[in-house]
């Protein structure tokens, strides 16, 4: 069960006159490695996870993912909000403003929409906390590559802070990989 | 969206704690022996609660679980991707 809290988890910004970025920004809210593929694909690993600490790792970073999720939105949204068709236009954005105006949509940064053949969820726990921890990483690498193409201070900044939550994530799902391993190693022996 | 600077400020105190208080979740997850990291959890979520019942008295349900007047006080704006966090910035 989740709670709707009218608040964000970080106060996104944005200087607001790079719109061209905005569409970098789709990556992250509908592409491979984007926030929505990685809350769907641990809050979907959780169910057959053998550890007490890695439901925990995965239900709580996936409800986190879902807060990123609506950061990346917002920054969106404060983007593109007050543009015109034609700026958007210059901006890339002339097909997305066509099927989707000013709303944001799953999507990737080229316009291809999500699809859940980018996650997998195949009950050994040790491929599917191997491949969490890869795709943090790919979001890292995503998230530095947004950062190389933009001069708005806010975006910059509200990216540093979700490039440094994937590290962190990176982190617990090498502890939870770990001990998973332990595990696995005590039942055999 | 402006709003008035005081509830800015502790709209965003109440969101760091939070913060701190997701991460330390996080860090508990793997280390649930950790008592120092327990103590810092226990007592960011006292003084979150504390300031989140401050925050609503004074300007606006943050959940649904509130007692609330006529009318429905959980629909007001702003909603949190519409406020202006920075100066100088939206």
């Amino acid at each position: 069960m989740w709670i709707y809290e009218k608040k964000l988890q970080f106060p996104a910004w944005v200087e607001g006159c790079d719109i061209r970025i905005a569409k970098g920004l789709f990556a992250q809210y509908g592409g491979p490695d984007s926030e929505l593929s990685a809350g769907i694909r641990y809050l979907s690993q959780r169910y057959t996870m053998p550890l007490n600490e890695v439901k925990a790792v995965l239900t709580d970073i996936g409800t986190e993912e879902m807060a990123h999720w609506e950061i990346i939105a917002t920054l969106i949204h404060k983007i593109i909000d007050r543009a015109d068709p034609e700026e958007l236009k210059k901006a890339g954005l002339d097909a997305h403003y066509i099927q989707h105006g000013r709303d944001v949509y799953p999507h990737d940064a080229a316009g291809v929409p999500w699809t859940a053949a980018y996650i997998q969820a195949i009950e050994d726990p040790i491929t599917n906390l191997t491949e969490d921890m890869g795709a943090e990483q790919k979001a890292r690498t995503t998230y530095e590559h947004l950062i190389n193409l933009t001069d708005d201070r806010g975006v910059i900044e509200t990216l540093s802070f979700l490039r440094e939550r994937e590290v962190v994530h990176f982190q617990r799902f090498g502890e939870s990989l770990r001990m998973v391993q332990e595990w696995m190693n005590k039942k055999k022996f | 969206m402006k709003i008035d600077k005081e509830r800015l400020e502790m709209l965003k105190e109440i969101m760091a704690l939070d913060f701190s208080g997701v991460e330390l979740n996080l860090y508990l997850d793997t280390h649930p022996m950790d008592q120092r990291a327990l103590a810092i959890h226990n007592d960011y979520t006292i003084r979150s609660k504390k300031l989140k019942e401050e925050y609503e008295k004074k300007y606006a349900p943050l959940t649904h679980e509130i007692v609330s007047k006529c009318p429905w006080e959980w629909i007001q704006e702003p909603w949190p991707w519409e406020i202006d966090y920075e100066m100088g910035g939206r």
